[in-house]
C-alpha cells in the first residue's frame, strides 16, 4: 500500500498574524512554522499503516527551499521519502493540480491531506484533488481503516458523524480524531539522524491555471474593552444581552 | 447569466444557512444586474424561498439522494449551473457544503473562494473577504475565472426578507453509478439537542468546570437558551466531552450570535475558533484571563455559584417574553 501524506508549511497556531508591504503579505518575522496540524493527524494514521501493514508513506509539499524543514520533519517522524514540488502555493486549484500530477504518477493508493491548513482555511484542496483525478473522496474523516481494497471510514457531519465505506484509491481530508493528540510522534534522535538520509525529491511545477490571487490582508478591528457585571447583578447582564446586544 | 445557490435542506425543511445564502445571493444579483436561481434536493415545499429573493427553483427529486453525496450533490449542482449558465455559484459552509464546493469548483473550472465574509468588495475584478489565518485575519481575493464559486461564513450576513415572485421547475440532472463510489453505512447523531452547526447561540465550557460529572449545569443553561453546548481543547482531550464539541483552531470553528464561555482562559487557538462570534460573554473567576481581552461582556466570580443562578434567571426571563 502507497500513501502519500500532502503536507502544509503553516505558522504555529500561537503566532502573531502580521502584515507587510502595504497588508499585500504576511510577515514571516520572527514566525515559527510548523506541519499544519490537520496533516500531522493524517501523517500519524499513515505512519501507523506503515508500521501495522506495511505501507510505504511519502510525504509532499507545494513550497520553496524555505519549507524544507518541514518535511525533514516528517521524514524525522517516520515518513520514508519527500517531495517538494518547488513553486510558491499561492492557489488552492495550482497546489490541488500540482499534487494530482504527482499522485497520477506515484500511483498512490491513499493520499491524505488535512481537510484545512491553518494560514488560508481553504479547506479546498482535497476536494479539488479528488475532483481532478476523479478519486473518491472522504473529508473530515475522524477515522479510517483498510482492509484489502476496502475503505471504512467515519466521518464528522454537522451534528453527529457517519460511518462509510469506499474502494481504494481514495483521497481523505483528515483531521483531529483520525489519530488522538496525545499519539502524535514527536521526532527522537534517531529519527532525526536517519532523515538526513532519506530521499527528498525536487520536482518543478507543471503548468497549471492560477484562477484566484490574495490581493490584501486585513486585520479585524480592535475591540472594545470588556464589560464587567457584577456576579451578584446577573439580571444586569440579561438586561444587557436582551436589549444592548439583542441576542435573546 | 444569473447566480445559482444550493439551498441545502433536511427533513424537507430548509437549513437556516440556506435562507442566509437566497438573502447574500439576491443582493449580489442586484449588484450584477442578474437573478437568483436555487437548486434544491429532495426539499419538498420551496415557496419559504421567494420569502428571501431567490426568483427560480430547480428541484430535484430523486429517491437515489436521500442520503448526502458529495460527488452526486456535486455533479446535481455543477448541471443546474450550466443549465442556467450561472456565472457565480454560492454555497453555504456546512459540513456537507464544504465537503461539496470544491468539487464543484473543479468540475465547472471555477476560481474558489471559502469562508467569505461580506458582499464582494468589487464585481469588476471580482473581489471577496474572506477569513484568513484562522480567524485572525481577513483576506481580500480576487477570483479571475469566468465562473465563480463561493461558500458563504455562517452568520456572516444574515437573514433578511426581500420578496421575490418564484418560478418552480423540476429538474432531472443525469446521475451515473460512478457518483456513488462513496456509500454511507450509518449515522450516529450527537447526544447534544442543538448541533454547533445549527446553534444560534453556543454555551462553552473549560477546564474551569473541574470535571465532566459538572457539565449539567452547562447543559441546562444551554437548554434555556436553546444553545449547543461546546468545551475547550483541554476538556476533550481529558475525554470529558466528545471531540465534536471541541472548539478552536484543531477543532470546530464556531460563529454563532452569542458564545459563552465558562471557566475557558483563552489560549489564542481557542479564541480563533470562536472570533468570528458576534457576542461573547466570559465568566470566569480569574480577573487575569486572557478570554475578558476578547469578550463583550464579562463577569469575574465562582462558575458553581454564577450559572445556577443566571440559568434560573433566564429561565423566568424567558418566561416573561413567551
Amino acid at each position: 500500500m502507497k500513501i502519500l501524506v500532502c503536507i502544509s508549511h503553516v505558522p504555529d497556531t500561537t503566532s502573531k498574524i502580521n502584515f507587510i508591504n502595504g497588508d499585500s503579505e504576511f510577515d514571516t518575522n520572527g514566525v515559527q512554522y510548523v506541519i499544519n496540524p490537520n496533516d500531522e493527524f493524517g501523517l500519524t494514521r499513515a505512519i501507523w499503516f506503515q508500521e501495522q501493514q506495511g505501507a510505504t508513506v511519502t510525504v509532499v509539499n507545494v513550497g520553496g527551499p524555505d519549507t524544507e524543514p518541514t518535511l525533514r520533519k516528517a521524514l524525522a517522524i517516520g515518513a520514508n521519502e519527500a517531495i517538494r514540488i518547488n513553486a510558491n502555493p499561492t492557489d488552492g486549484f495550482f497546489v490541488a493540480k500540482q499534487l494530482a500530477e504527482v499522485i497520477k504518477n506515484g500511483g498512490y493508493d491513499i493520499v491524505i491531506a488535512g481537510k484545512e491548513s491553518l494560514d488560508y482555511n481553504g479547506g479546498m484542496v482535497p476536494g479539488m484533488i479528488a475532483g481532478i483525478l476523479g478519486y473518491n473522496f472522504l473529508n473530515s474523516c475522524t477515522n479510517i481503516t483498510v482492509e484489502g481494497t476496502n475503505v471504512t471510514a467515519v466521518r464528522e457531519i454537522d451534528g453527529g458523524k457517519e460511518t462509510v465505506s469506499t474502494t481504494l484509491p481514495v483521497i481523505i481530508g483528515g483531521q483531529k480524531g483520525i489519530v488522538e493528540e496525545k499519539d502524535l510522534r514527536i521526532p527522537n534522535m534517531r529519527g532525526i539522524m536517519t532523515a538526513r538520509t532519506k530521499a527528498l525529491t525536487i520536482l518543478e511545477p507543471v503548468d497549471a491555471s492560477v484562477n484566484t490571487k490574495a490581493v490584501k490582508f486585513e486585520k479585524p478591528a480592535p475591540k472594545s474593552a470588556v464589560k464587567l457585571v457584577s456576579a451578584d447583578n446577573l439580571d444586569e447582564l440579561i438586561n444587557l444581552l436582551h436589549n444592548e446586544a439583542k441576542v435573546i | 447569466m444569473s447566480i445559482l445557490i444550493y439551498a441545502e435542506s433536511a427533513e424537507g425543511k430548509f437549513k437556516k444557512v440556506a435562507l442566509e445564502l437566497a438573502s447574500y445571493a439576491k443582493k449580489v444579483a442586484e449588484s450584477l444586474g442578474t437573478t437568483v436561481t436555487a437548486v434544491t434536493v429532495n426539499a419538498g415545499d420551496v415557496s419559504e424561498l421567494s420569502k428571501y429573493g431567490v426568483d427560480k427553483v430547480l428541484k430535484v427529486a430523486n429517491d437515489k439522494l436521500a442520503g448526502f453525496t458529495a460527488k452526486a450533490y456535486a455533479d446535481v449542482i455543477k448541471q443546474a449551473a450550466q443549465k442556467e449558465g450561472a456565472k457565480v455559484v454560492l454555497l453555504s459552509s456546512t459540513t456537507d457544503s464544504i465537503y461539496l464546493s470544491s468539487l464543484v469548483a473543479v468540475a465547472l473550472e471555477a476560481g474558489f473562494a471559502s469562508n467569505v465574509v461580506g458582499l464582494p468588495v468589487s464585481t469588476s475584478p471580482f473581489q471577496v473577504k474572506r477569513n484568513a489565518f484562522s480567524n485572525k485575519a481577513f483576506n481580500i481575493t480576487e477570483i479571475n475565472t469566468d465562473v465563480k464559486v463561493l461558500a458563504l461564513a455562517k452568520n456572516s450576513y444574515g437573514i433578511f426578507e426581500n420578496a421575490s415572485t418564484l418560478t418552480e421547475e423540476d429538474f432531472n440532472p443525469t446521475i451515473g453509478d460512478a457518483d456513488f463510489g462513496v456509500k454511507v453505512v450509518s449515522v450516529e447523531k450527537g447526544s447534544g439537542k442543538v448541533s454547533i452547526a445549527d446553534a444560534d447561540i453556543v454555551v462553552s465550557a473549560g477546564r474551569g468546570l473541574k470535571g465532566p460529572e459538572n457539565w449539567g449545569m452547562v447543559e441546562e443553561l444551554a437548554s434555556v437558551l436553546g444553545a449547543a453546548t461546546a468545551c475547550s481543547k483541554p476538556v476533550s482531550d481529558l475525554g470529558w466531552r466528545p471531540h465534536g464539541e471541541h472548539v478552536g483552531q484543531t477543532g470546530k470553528p464556531v460563529a454563532t450570535n452569542l458564545y459563552i464561555a465558562i471557566g475557558i482562559s483563552g489560549a489564542i487557538q481557542h479564541i480563533a475558533g470562536i472570533n468570528s462570534s458576534k457576542v461573547k460573554v466570559v465568566i470566569n473567576s480569574d480577573p487575569e484571563a486572557p478570554f475578558f481581552k476578547v469578550a463583550d461582556y464579562g463577569i469575574v466570580g465562582d462558575a458553581f455559584e454564577i450559572i445556577p443562578q443566571l440559568t434560573a434567571k433566564l429561565k423566568a426571563f424567558k418566561e416573561q417574553q413567551s
